[in-house]
């Protein structure tokens, strides 16, 4: 059987993978990816401890992470489109209305 | 287990809110109506909206001596909950008397709109409720998403899409961390019950990771420095009556849940978590107060202002007592009537221009009294309020919190939190300068319309400022006796 | 009881000012009028059955606190909404109620009209009655105040609705700029009041836990030689504020400028009621004062010369609100050279006949005002007696009482302060005396300039008319006052010696609140020799006023003469406008204009000092505010790192 703490390093990767991710891209939606990204080793702690554990509570939470995410999916993609729509970019250094 | 066995009861306030949103929700699908039937029909919605805002808050109010806790202890009813959601209510009811006229003016999606600040209020009910990891997340994620989209509910203008596109990428990143911190406060203890959490905790490396990243989630909402940076852009570029409601209510919101995991989650030592929140205390204060003072444009500096603002309530929470938290709901309450009113006033000074940054400018207040003296007097009490003048809700609020400082030991961080007011003075007053001792230009002379819906969210807030002041022993009293019967 | 039911009196000026802000512009001139003098008739009514109360206390009692609610408890100190119902603020809150409503029924006529004689539209209307309702209540809170920090609620609120009223035809740079002066020249005073209280916090707020007055009076007890030296700091203090407030030396600035408000503004707040506060603090504050005796002089002399400045100055104008403007402050300066000389009793007596007659003065002038389509010039009248009779007799009734015309109100409260200070300085009472002789003169030439002789603008007389009813009863209400308020007064002496039935009521009714102080007594004969003296100084003044005025004798013109190299001064108000804008503005500006341009040199980091460093860091910190997207998610990025490394190393 796999130790735990392969899982829990590997998830931490792909945690700071997508952190740095959302400090380097400047593309709108890569920048959401990235998020997901970080959800996803997320999820991937969560099972692996409810597996440690024996109990449900960290798989049950997993699926309403993903719930979650198909939200912000939605709702992001729809906050990019707003903005294509004035504004022919996803680059987000372009966009810098509000400041100082 | 079955769902008859579960208390509804507790959750009463909240689900006539989901309710009613659903209620506002489905005549977005029902009927055509013409563009005039639209207006009314949108004046007709918010008052359902309101009427479901005044049962919610009827019921909390039935509710006030009796605690419960239920779903199985996934959340837990009391006196810290009900006068949150009492706050909350407060400033979702003065956003719809703001939004009345306002949304007209640049959308026909009215019952998209009241149903997305309904679910956002219970999100924000659910949160201040909460006593378990998911139901904490679900109910955060309820409320950020249908904020994200009513910041961009102008979609008119690049400002309101691009202030909801940074709320909603840093929203969301801020969110990654913070359920990785549960994952990892799971991880530590095998539950997600915050009475197990503090009683399991190893005290380990990922007790405390842990809840540094559940700290995050909480400071991104409140508007902490250095998790603040969306807020300004946020606010300046979302529709104002939004705003007026965000800059209350999420931040009331995440400040209770925060004051709920402090006492009934956290295993830490009081000075490791109280030393934090104190650096964060000092760093929100000074660079909200600072940052403002050269401001430009009305809506922002309130915006600087309430970051300002939200350090000085943090204080309450670095106490961490009974003084504390009195202080802390007594200033929610100050800070729900002065602030949505300074907002509520900045936005009868904005423009009808979308294709600019539609904003309140500094200059569009200039030699106010000259032209609406009441206008102009009533954005002065709010301004004294927020600054701390007494007798207004402000000043009693800030000498609450800072008593509250002094007597947990906290004299320096009082200290810094007074210097910190005497600067915000500078600012407040220049906003009363500019209206009362500078004569208006041409291009400033004409009177402004002022609907009367917006007169009523006014008058409110203007009487809530100054009986909140004049009463405030009283007040603070009752707030004493419930929060003392709440366990410490 | 009827003290459980005392909080009526504040309630009603309330309700009346929340019903005129939310529904006054919807409901018409009329309700809106009927509302705001029916709340400050029903506050009269409380204030007389409070007076009543007090009186039927039994024996020794004097007093009654009346809790409201308690306001401000912090670590042992506690700060009270709570009413003190003694002889001294029921003898206020009968003046404020009372003649306020007097007023407040002149003004439903006389408001219907604007600056330019046009129409008044509602909301105006409904506005200027709010104010008026603001400041009755907030009048109230300052003379009922139980504690000092109260008072200075009370205090800071009559400045705000006298701001706004001042200003209230704010489209005239001429009232703006009178507003924004009174504005300033009262924070001055005000901050003195703050200080003061602060300082009383610290001396007493340990010991006493509170700042009501008698827990700051009982502390005085037992209080070491320190905290009483300290007192005359305290007391200098309050001074300053009653200085900015009840318009003296070196303060008083404002007050002329004050008359853009309209009349009744000028009857209310600053003749009878709002300017008497800082008379009415330092009397109430009198068990500081007695340990203060430095202060005392000061005082004294303050109000002396203030007396004396000011009605020299009234002697030259030609503006007729501005004379009865400058008159105010001269009796005030009387009211405070009776605080000055401990005759508390004589300086709350002609506060409260002072109330009558300068409220009558200037309704009169009101009404003057309005008939002459706003014109108040003296020198473009003239010959008024014939088209306004009644006003005539009306305004001729407060110039005498005012002059000190023997046996009218006027004359014996001025009688009392006169006594008090022969009793204490000759010097003070020389100029009292002196000032006597002035006030006589110029209050009489003002009635002889606009009412006698020959009409001098043809065209302002054709149009002159008599005021309509609404205006006219109120003022003859005030001239009865006016008449026989002062005999309530009645030297004690009189009955004594004369064998009337009551003694001097007003004396036997204060005395309670200023126990153990001896009011000054002298022997009969010396008595009856000042009050001959100063009835016949009055007359004198009267005299030569008529002389020069109707008669128009030689010997005054060349009295006149004799006097003209005084002119100048006078004329120019002793230039202390213009000494203070070169002695204090100027170089503000300049010092402001040094940093401004300073701001290229070395040295402007030194001193523009602390505010442009925080200002320029606000620039600074706002910068970082990029808008960029990626920048801020750094900045959570290492917000998040920074609590991460504080929570697992800590």
């Amino acid at each position: 059987m796999v130790p735990i703490t392969y899982y829990l390093i590997l998830s931490a990767v792909i945690f700071t993978i997508g952190a740095v991710g959302v400090l380097v891209r400047r593309n709108a939606i890569m920048i959401f990816m990235c998020i997901e990204l970080m959800l996803n080793s997320v999820n991937l702690t969560l099972v692996a401890f409810a597996n440690q554990w024996g109990n449900l509570n960290g798989q049950i939470f997993a699926f309403i992470i993903m719930a979650v995410a198909a939200v912000e999916v939605a709702v992001g993609l729809a906050i990019v489109m707003a903005i294509v729509r004035h504004k022919d970019t996803t680059n987000v250094d372009e966009i810098h209305l509000l400041k100082w | 287990m079955n769902l008859s066995s579960l208390n509804w009861n507790s959750l009463l306030p909240e689900l006539v809110i989901v309710a009613t949103s659903l209620i506002v929700l489905i005549t977005a699908v029902v009927g055509k109506v013409s563009r005039v039937d639209r207006i009314a029909r949108g004046h007709a919605l918010a008052v359902v909206t309101l009427i479901g805002l005044l049962i919610a808050a009827g019921l909390t109010i039935m509710q006030l001596s009796q605690p419960a806790s239920d779903f199985m202890g996934m959340v837990q009813s009391d006196a810290l909950s009900h006068y949150l959601n009492l706050v909350i209510l407060l400033a979702a009811a003065l956003a719809v008397l703001l939004a009345w006229d306002y949304l007209g003016r640049f959308t026909y999606s009215f019952s998209e709109f009241y149903s997305l600040l309904l679910l956002a209020v219970a999100g924000m009910m659910f949160l201040g409720k909460s006593t378990e990891l998911i139901t904490l997340f679900v109910s955060l994620e309820i409320l950020s998403i249908s904020l994200y989209i009513l910041t961009g509910f102008n979609r008119h203008q690049l400002a309101s899409a691009e202030a909801s596109l940074k709320y909603f990428l840093l929203g969301a990143f801020a969110s990654g961390f913070i359920v990785y911190g549960a994952a990892l406060l799971y991880g530590d203890t095998g539950s997600t019950w915050f009475s197990d959490i503090a009683a399991n905790a190893s005290g380990g490396f990922l007790t405390l990771a842990g809840f540094a990243l559940l700290l995050v989630g909480f400071a991104f909402k409140i508007a902490a420095v250095p998790f603040h940076m969306w807020t300004p852009d946020a606010y300046q570029g979302a529709p104002t009556p939004v705003t007026a409601f965000m800059s209350v209510g999420t931040k009331a919101a995440a400040l209770v849940a925060l004051f709920r995991v402090l006492q009934s989650a956290v295993s830490a030592p009081y000075e490791t978590w109280a030393w934090a929140l104190a650096i964060l205390s000092l760093l929100t204060m000074t660079v909200g107060n600072v940052a403002a003072l050269r401001q430009t444009s009305i809506k922002r500096l309130l915006a600087y202002s309430s970051i300002a603002q939200a350090g000085y309530m943090l204080i309450g929470l670095v106490a961490g007592t009974v003084l504390g938290l009195q202080a802390m709901l007594f200033y929610l309450f100050a800070y729900a009537f002065m602030n949505i009113g300074a907002f509520a006033c900045a936005s009868l000074l904005e423009s009808d221009d979308w294709s600019e940054l539609q904003d309140a400018s500094m200059a569009n207040a200039r030699g106010l009294f000259s032209r609406q003296p009441l206008l102009a007097t009533a954005l002065a009490i709010f301004m004294f309020s927020l600054a701390g003048i007494p007798p207004l809700a402000g000043f009693f609020g800030k000498l609450y919190l800072f008593d509250a400082a002094i007597d947990a030991g906290w004299l320096w961080l009082a200290l810094v939190a007074v210097i910190n007011s005497v600067i915000s003075a500078y600012y407040y007053m220049r906003v009363v300068v500019v209206m009362f001792m500078e004569a208006p230009d041409e291009s400033t002379r004409v009177r402004l319309p002022i609907p009367d819906s917006a007169i009523l969210a006014i008058v409110i807030a203007v009487l809530g400022a100054l009986l909140l002041g004049i009463l405030a022993g009283p007040s603070f009293a009752s707030l004493g006796q419930a929060v003392v019967a709440w366990r410490f | 009881m009827i003290f459980d039911y005392a909080w009526l009196i504040l309630l009603f000026p309330a309700l009346g000012l929340l019903f005129n802000a939310f529904f006054g512009r919807r409901v018409g001139h009329k309700v809106a009028a009927i509302v705001a003098n029916l709340a400050v008739a029903l506050s009269f009514l409380m204030a007389v059955a409070l007076a009543m109360g007090l009186s039927a206390l039994p024996g020794d009692e004097s007093s009654v606190e009346v809790l409201l609610w308690p306001w401000i408890h912090i670590a042992g100190f506690q700060v009270d909404m709570a009413l003190l119902i003694d002889p001294l603020s029921s003898v206020m809150i009968l003046v404020v109620t009372g003649i306020g409503l007097l007023i407040h029924i002149y003004s439903a006529t006389y408001m219907k009209v604007d600056d330019e004689h046009q129409p008044m539209d509602e909301r105006r209307y409904a506005r200027f009655f709010v104010y008026m309702n603001l400041f009755i209540l907030m009048m109230l809170t300052l003379v009922l105040a139980n504690n000092y920090v109260m008072l200075y609620l009370g205090w800071e609120g009559v400045g705000l609705a006298s701001y706004l009223l001042i200003g209230f035809w704010f489209y005239k740079p001429s009232a703006a700029d009178a507003a924004k002066k009174a504005f300033l020249v009262n924070r001055v005073g005000d901050f003195g009041m703050a200080l003061a209280i602060m300082w009383m916090f610290f001396l007493f707020g340990k010991e006493a836990g509170s700042l009501s007055f008698d827990a700051v009076f009982a502390a005085l007890e037992t209080a070491s030689p320190a905290v009483v030296a300290a007192l005359t700091g305290v007391t200098l203090l309050l001074l300053l504020a009653a200085t900015g407030k009840s318009a003296q030396i070196p303060l008083f600035v404002w007050l002329p400028d004050a008359m853009e408000g309209p009349s009744p503004v000028s009857a209310l707040i600053h003749a009878a009621t709002m300017v008497t506060a800082g008379v009415y603090m330092l009397a109430r504050s009198h068990p500081l004062l007695e340990l203060a005796p430095a202060t005392m002089t000061l005082i004294a002399w303050i109000g002396g010369l203030t007396a004396l400045m000011a009605a020299s100055i009234a002697i030259v104008q030609t503006d007729l609100k501005r004379i009865l403007a400058y008159s105010t402050i001269s009796q005030l300066g009387y009211m405070f050279l009776g605080v000055g000389v401990g005759a508390y009793v004589a300086s709350v007596f002609h506060l409260y006949t002072h109330a009558f007659f300068k409220a009558l003065l200037f309704l009169a002038a009101g009404s003057v005002m309005h008939a002459l389509h706003g014109e108040l010039n003296i020198d473009l009248m003239g010959g008024l007696r014939k088209k306004l009779p009644v006003t005539y007799a009306q305004f001729l009734i407060g110039a005498l009482a005012l002059a000190g015309f023997p046996l009218l109100s006027g004359y014996w409260s001025k009688d009392a302060i006169l006594l008090g200070a022969f009793v204490t300085s000759y010097p003070l009472y020389a100029i009292g005396l002196f000032t006597a002789l002035l006030t006589a003169f110029y209050s009489l030439r003002a009635v002889y300039r606009a009412f006698h002789g020959q009409p001098r603008d043809e065209h302002l007389y054709d149009h002159a008319h008599e005021q309509p009813r609404g205006m006219t009863w109120p003022l003859w209400a005030l001239a009865f006052g006016a008449v026989f308020a002062g005999l309530l007064g009645l030297p004690a002496i009189f009955g004594k010696e004369f064998g009337f039935p009551v003694g001097n009521l007003i004396e036997g009714w204060l005395k309670p609140t200023f126990e153990g102080l001896s009011e000054p007594h002298v022997a009969f004969s010396t008595e009856m020799a000042l009050f001959i003296s100063s009835g016949f100084v009055a007359l004198i003044g009267i005299y030569l006023a008529y002389a020069r005025y109707v008669k128009q004798s030689g010997w005054t013109l060349s009295l006149q003469k004799a006097l003209s190299p005084l002119q100048p001064a006078l004329e120019n108000k002793y230039w202390v406008d213009e000494i203070y804008f070169a002695v204090i503005v100027n170089p503000l500006r300049a010092l402001a204009r040094f940093f401004a341009t300073g701001a290229e040199g070395v040295i402007d980091g030194v001193v523009n000092g602390v505010g442009a460093v925080t200002t320029a860091a606000g620039v600074g910190i706002a910068r970082l505010q990029t808008g960029l997207l990626s920048w801020y998610a750094l900045s959570l990025f290492l917000g998040v790192v920074l609590l991460l490394i504080y929570f697992v190393f800590a």
